[in-house]
């Protein structure tokens, strides 16, 4: 029989919410993280606004050492280290002083210490190459975020960091889940994480793909499944998932959110509708499907979808692949949300944020509300009934979520929750 | 600004502390103390440190040099010979 694997715990750091207790009340509010950054205007940017995770000094030194905070400016780095740090924490585990074997990390990331590389760029260009000290490279390694996790818990198995854009958060369940179904380990902290800020957010802004139109209404700028949306707010920050293997979690006596049923994962290879930047639907739907498949679960079962739905044209083809792959439609489609109406698109953090937003809902019994969505695109009404897109908080039971995330390169990922059931 | 010996070893000290990882070693600093052995300050971070020496006594340590500084002994001479050149 395979391995069942269940999440025993979480840690998240949001831009509308850090810590998994103050989440969870940001989701049942409705709270956006959404902000105007005066920075951003200065430097020309077109999108002003933006989400990021709000840490004091004080906050920060709790997770990090003097040492390690000193020269520190890679802050998704910092975020990994507090949603990692914290997730571990919550499954009962202790900091070890020897490495740990059985546990890993695989925890993604899209970029790594970005302000940090400029730094070094300006002293590189003043032929100043030994000014940089010890700090660069560690901060600056994409794998930068699993290394100092893995310091930090001292972990002994796979260590590494995986990065897919917008669908590393993802992806990174996938593949954790996969190694401990495959018996090579008995916990893996997956997740990802995204720095924040203008040397990040430049490229999109200049792709025109970020909303203009709200530099003055931030909290009503990230609008999926709206008729007005028009574009996506960056957003930034970390979400962790301590995976374990059943066996492991229940000889530890620890506590459990929810049972990963695993998923799936491909690319539309940006052939027919697809491309560096926009999605093969044959490819997501057949991802969803397989992940049905391979969850083994019917899809009439779907309690409730945790869409991408970044707020761009996007979303109406995102409702037909869900529709079409499912099979239902009308009244018939399962209940559909989007944190990024709350906190923007997190970018490669995005995966994973949405991910402990999902398993929260299956461990509470809640459905979060959609915001900024009051006038549905007529594209996405035609499909599905307009109440299937939760506007206000509901609290009922929730037994099986299906979530998914694509990126850029036509890469998808989809992943079931579940429950757990004995 | 001349600084008496007692002086410097107060400014190492104080340059030494967030990276020293055995605080009595650092706490009875002389000038045989070792950065890697007895203060067990990670290897990587004594890069670090000489630029904090540097901005500290506003001098330049070139690589000969930096690969002399095993000691507190040996730092305080090379910051003396950097000090006199100057």
């Amino acid at each position: 029989m395979t391995k069942r694997v269940v999440i025993t715990g979480m840690g998240v750091v949001a831009p509308n919410a850090v810590g998994l207790q103050a989440f969870e009340h940001a989701l049942k509010m409705g709270h956006s993280g959404i902000e105007y950054y005066p920075e951003l205007a200065e430097l020309g940017f077109s999108c002003c606004i933006g989400g990021i995770p709000k840490l004091s000094d004080e906050f920060i030194r709790n997770y990090l050492s003097e040492l390690q905070l000193r020269n520190f400016n890679s802050s998704g780095i910092l975020y990994g280290c507090i949603a990692g740090m914290d997730a571990w924490k919550d499954a009962g585990l202790e900091l070890q002083e020897t490495a740990d074997f059985d546990s890993g990390t695989i925890f993604g990331a899209g970029t790594s210490g970005v302000d940090k590389f400029r730094e070094a760029i300006y002293l590189l260009d003043e032929k100043k190459v030994r000014r940089l000290g010890s700090t660069v490279v560690a901060q600056t390694m994409a794998s930068g975020v699993s290394a100092y996790l893995g310091g930090i818990l001292g972990l002994g198995n796979q260590v590494t960091s995986n990065s897919s854009a917008c669908t590393t958060g993802t992806e990174s369940i996938l593949l954790g889940y996969d190694r401990i179904v495959s018996g090579r380990a008995q916990r893996m902290l997956v997740g990802s994480t995204s720095d924040h800020g203008a040397y990040v957010w430049g490229g999109f802004d200049a792709m025109r793909v970020l909303t203009y139109k709200h530099n003055a209404s931030p909290e009503k700028a990230s609008r999926p499944m709206s008729a007005t949306a028009s574009g996506f707010v960056p957003g930034s920050g970390a979400g962790a998932l301590l995976l374990e293997s059943l066996e492991s979690a229940q000889k530890r006596g620890a506590r459990i959110y929810a049972e990963v049923l695993g998923g799936e994962v491909n690319s539309g290879g940006q052939k027919g509708e697809g491309s560096m930047t926009a999605p093969n639907s044959l490819a997501v739907q057949r991802c969803i499907r397989s992940t049905i498949e391979n969850a083994g679960i019917e899809a009439g079962e779907i309690d409730l979808i945790n869409g991408h739905l970044t707020a761009t044209s996007k979303d109406s083809t995102e409702i037909r692949n869900w529709s079409e792959a499912l099979g239902r439609k009308g009244t018939d489609f399962p209940l559909i949300n989007s944190l990024k109406s709350m906190v923007g698109h997190c970018l490669s953090a995005a995966g994973s944020i949405e991910s402990v937003a999902s398993v929260l809902q299956i461990k509470s019994g809640f459905v979060f509300p959609n915001l900024n969505c009051e006038d549905l695109h007529s594209e996405i009404t035609e499909l599905i009934s307009p109440d299937c897109i939760p506007q206000k908080y509901i609290s009922r039971e929730v037994k099986i979520v299906a979530k998914a995330s694509f990126g850029f390169g036509d890469v998808n990922a989809c992943v079931v929750f579940k429950k757990f059931e004995e | 600004m001349s600084q008496s010996k007692q002086e410097k070893m107060q400014a190492l000290l104080e340059i030494m502390q967030p990276y020293a990882q055995d605080p009595s070693a650092l706490a009875n600093l002389k000038e045989e103390t070792q950065f890697i052995r007895d203060l067990k300050i990670n290897s990587a971070n004594l890069v670090d440190i000489i630029l904090d020496i540097e901005d500290k006594f506003d001098i330049e340590i070139d690589n000969d040099s930096m690969d002399k500084m095993m000691n507190v002994g040996s730092a305080l001479e090379v910051i003396e010979a950097k000090l006199a050149a100057k």
